[in-house]
């Protein structure tokens, strides 16, 4: 029978590892990730869970050991943010690269300067470039669930791509829900041994990984993961559908709400969208036709999913807590390039909020609703990028 | 007639047709390296193949692992310059896991050791990682291109320490690598060189037979990098070792006081106290070394940095415990 809790996400991430059974898990303390592997530690030293430790120097001593650890054959796990998973970037590019399905936990946190350790996605957002996929939780159940998939899909043969799964910090990390802990035994049965045929350090077997290589293979390594990156939207489909038949649980790679007849639709990640919902409901008592959306799934990028959406709305706005310097926020310029051909499509609108943990509230969300609105009554936009819950006496 | 066993296997796992330059040492350094672990291997496991290698990016790498084919007779794995020892800890930690009996042989340059790769070194020697860390110090950074490194000896020329009016080369004394890792208490750090090999195959036995994390230095000549004739490599680097320029020693578990040096050969009179080396008179002065290197061409116009880097070597020497009279070249 699972196990109903309580917990916050940073130990729903810890208990997804344990159910998960990596056998090297590499990691490095941050706020606000830190409990992760100290809840993991705690499960080494009872012997709750059968795995190396090694307590690294570094981020990226974390990820490079993992990396090694993957190669040799192994199921693998880290958990960082911020700096953390900044310094870890080089060796992103190399796990993706060496297809080793390696699975991390990201507790979302800004990126300095200045220093700051509340939530935003910018760390996360900032890797999307490195081959590795991303998924994003509402809250803390999503967390320990995501984990789950994300071995699932990373894993698979089709696939073989690191994954990383990103929680809200504070917002998530740090508080406490309730989560239903899954039976070890369907776990074991969702995932599996992982017996990888293309990664091992086998002494009576020797290959050689992590070569150079010369123009003339470089650029088809690079269209294999992209290649890789396109079908696991098929196998994120599998994953979830089999997850559901498991443990009962519903995921899509966008999840919409209240959307049928919404003439303005707002779109974001993460725990945001549990805000959002509730401010839909509050809207729709008021008489606006709004709907919400939430993206379980950044990477790969949901484009079928985005022009359906598209598809149902006059204005798609998203919400997003991380910002492309000297252009836009990053999840509505992928979206923007997934509807780019489409025929018909409604105003596009983003908001950047909620950075380095300023609360996205109900009155931020009002005044995005109504630069929405006379976009929408205009039937044009003259900016469509719009910082909400700026503190104007500031700047 | 009686056959004469080979002073090391037969067996090759660096194999031939890698890439690197006609005449380098360091190429030299990792065949032997590889057949003694081999043969380490063979002794303490019965299974000569019982090790897998993770290596730093540098000229060893690039020569050796060209896409589609490899040079490695051995599981060899390639991460980035920085983290040949972490990758090492990982592929040693799923091989415990795993149940697989063997040792893992880090590799690394001077610079992906000395410089870049020194954090994740000191990690892995501390967490006592099953590892042995071999570097491969050619002083300076070759792949790139011949760039100054932290190992680089003082004096020498590299395409990022120039001699010119306000230069002579290099001005900084080389880092010891073997010395900060023997502070971390590991079972084994030693210094080897090309030049005695087979002090180098036993050293190198030797860390692979140790439980726990052991590191060597091994001094290793590169003729494109240094300006030396193809075909004077070892004979070079056996220079270094009786001019006193490069020191062979052991430490085993941190204890400098129990410091084991090899006399350096060459007609060096070797002075002990209590089973302990003092003091060396070595016969031929470091000239010998430099003059064969286009390197320190330009350091016999400068007598006096000559004379400073002597200065260095004998601050090294008393760092091990020893004096070292050092001397001139007859006038
Ligand atoms: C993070 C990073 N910085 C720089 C480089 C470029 N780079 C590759 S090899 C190398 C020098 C290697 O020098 P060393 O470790 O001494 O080995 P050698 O080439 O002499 O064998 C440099 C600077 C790199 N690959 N990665
Ligand atoms: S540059 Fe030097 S170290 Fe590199 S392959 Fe050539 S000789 Fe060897």
């Amino acid at each position: 029978m699972p196990i109903r809790t309580v917990m916050k996400a940073n130990e729903a991430a810890a208990w997804a590892a344990k159910l998960a059974k990596p056998k090297v898990i590499a990691a490095f303390p941050i706020t606000p990730s830190t409990l992760v592997p100290e809840k993991i530690s705690e499960f080494v030293a009872n012997g709750e869970l059968d795995a190396e430790f090694i307590k690294v120097e570094s981020e990226h001593s974390a990820i490079s050991a993992l990396v090694g650890a993957a190669a040799a054959g192994v199921r693998t796990f880290t958990a960082t943010a911020s700096q953390g998973l900044a310094l870890m970037h080089e060796v992103l590019f190399i796990a993706a690269g060496m297809r080793l399905p390696i699975v991390m936990a990201i507790g979302n946190r800004s990126l300095s300067a200045p220093i700051n350790i509340w939530n935003d996605w910018q760390d996360s957002i900032s890797q999307r470039d490195t081959g590795w996929m991303q998924f994003y939780a509402e809250n803390n159940q999503e967390a320990l669930d995501l984990i789950l998939l994300a071995y699932k899909v990373a894993e698979d043969e089709r696939v073989l791509l690191p994954a990383m799964v990103g929680f809200d910090a504070f917002i998530l990390t740090h508080t406490v829900e309730p989560v239903e802990i899954p039976d070890q035994e369907v776990v074991d049965e969702f995932l599996g041994e992982y017996e990888p045929k293309h990664a091992y350090v086998d002494p009576h077997r020797p290959i050689t990984q992590g070569t150079l290589a010369f123009p003339a293979h470089y650029m088809e390594t690079r269209y294999l993961v992209w290649e890789a990156m396109e079908r696991a939207k098929k196998v994120i489909d599998e994953a979830f559908a089999e997850f559901e038949k498991k443990f009962g649980r519903k995921y899509q790679k966008i999840e919409e709400y209240k959307t049928e007849d919404a003439d303005i639709i707002f779109v974001t990640m993460g725990s945001l969208a549990g805000t959002l919902k509730e401010w839909v409901d509050k809207k729709r008592e008021e008489g606006y036709k709004v709907g919400a959306a939430k993206m379980t799934v950044y990477r790969p990028f949901p484009v079928e999913e985005i022009r359906e959406l598209a598809k149902k709305t006059k204005v798609l706005a998203f919400i997003e807590k991380n910002i492309s310097m000297g252009l836009y926020g990053a999840v509505f310029t992928d979206a923007s390039a997934a509807l780019i051909n489409e025929s018909e499509k409604p105003i596009l609108l983003d908001f950047i909020a909620g950075l380095g943990g300023r609360d996205v509230t109900f009155d931020q969300l009002d005044e995005a609703l109504s630069i929405a609105k006379k976009a929408l009554e205009e039937g044009k936009v003259e900016k469509p990028i719009s910082w909400i819950g700026l503190r104007k006496e500031l700047l | 007639m009686a056959v004469r066993k080979p002073p090391v296997t037969t067996r090759e796992y660096w194999a031939p047709g890698h890439a690197a330059c006609a005449g380098c040492g360091c190429a030299i350094a990792l065949r032997l390296a590889t057949k003694a672990f081999s043969e380490a291997m063979e002794e303490k496991y019965g299974d000569p193949n019982a090790f897998a290698i993770a290596q730093a990016t540098g000229c060893m790498e690039v020569v050796s692992a060209v896409f589609p084919y490899t040079a490695w007779k051995v599981p060899w794995v390639h991460v980035a310059f920085e983290n040949a020892a972490a990758a090492a800890s990982g592929i040693e930690a799923a091989w415990k896991k795993k149940g697989i009996k063997g040792k893992i042989l880090a590799i690394g340059g001077d610079g992906g050791t000395a410089d870049i790769g020194l954090q994740a070194l000191s990690g892995m020697l501390e967490r006592w990682h099953n590892v042995v860390y071999l570097m491969y110090d050619n002083e300076a950074y070759m792949n790139t291109g011949i760039q100054r490194s932290s190992s680089t000896p003082y004096g020498a020329w590299t395409t990022t320490s120039p001699p010119g009016k306000y230069s002579i080369g290099e001005d900084k004394p080389k880092k010891w690598v073997a010395l900060i890792a023997a502070a971390h208490q590991v079972p084994y750090v030693a210094t080897a060189s090309i030049g005695n090999p087979f002090d180098f195959i036993k050293k190198v036995k030797k860390a692979a037979k140790v439980d726990g994390p052991a590191f060597i230095q091994v001094h290793c000549t590169c003729p494109t990098g240094w300006r030396t004739p193809l075909e004077k490599g070892v004979e070079i680097a056996r220079l270094a070792i009786e001019t006193g320029i490069w020191p062979l020693f052991e430490i085993e578990y941190g204890d400098i006081w129990n410091i084991k040096i090899q006399p350096p050969g060459g007609g060096a009179k070797v002075h002990k106290e209590g089973g302990r080396v003092v003091r060396i008179e070595f016969k031929k002065p470091i000239e010998e070394y430099l003059k064969l290197q286009g390197r320190f061409k330009h350091l016999f116009k400068r007598p006096e940095a000559i004379e400073e880097l002597r200065n260095q070597i004998k601050a090294m020497w008393k760092v091990l415990g020893v004096e070292a009279i050092l001397p001139k070249p007859e006038e």
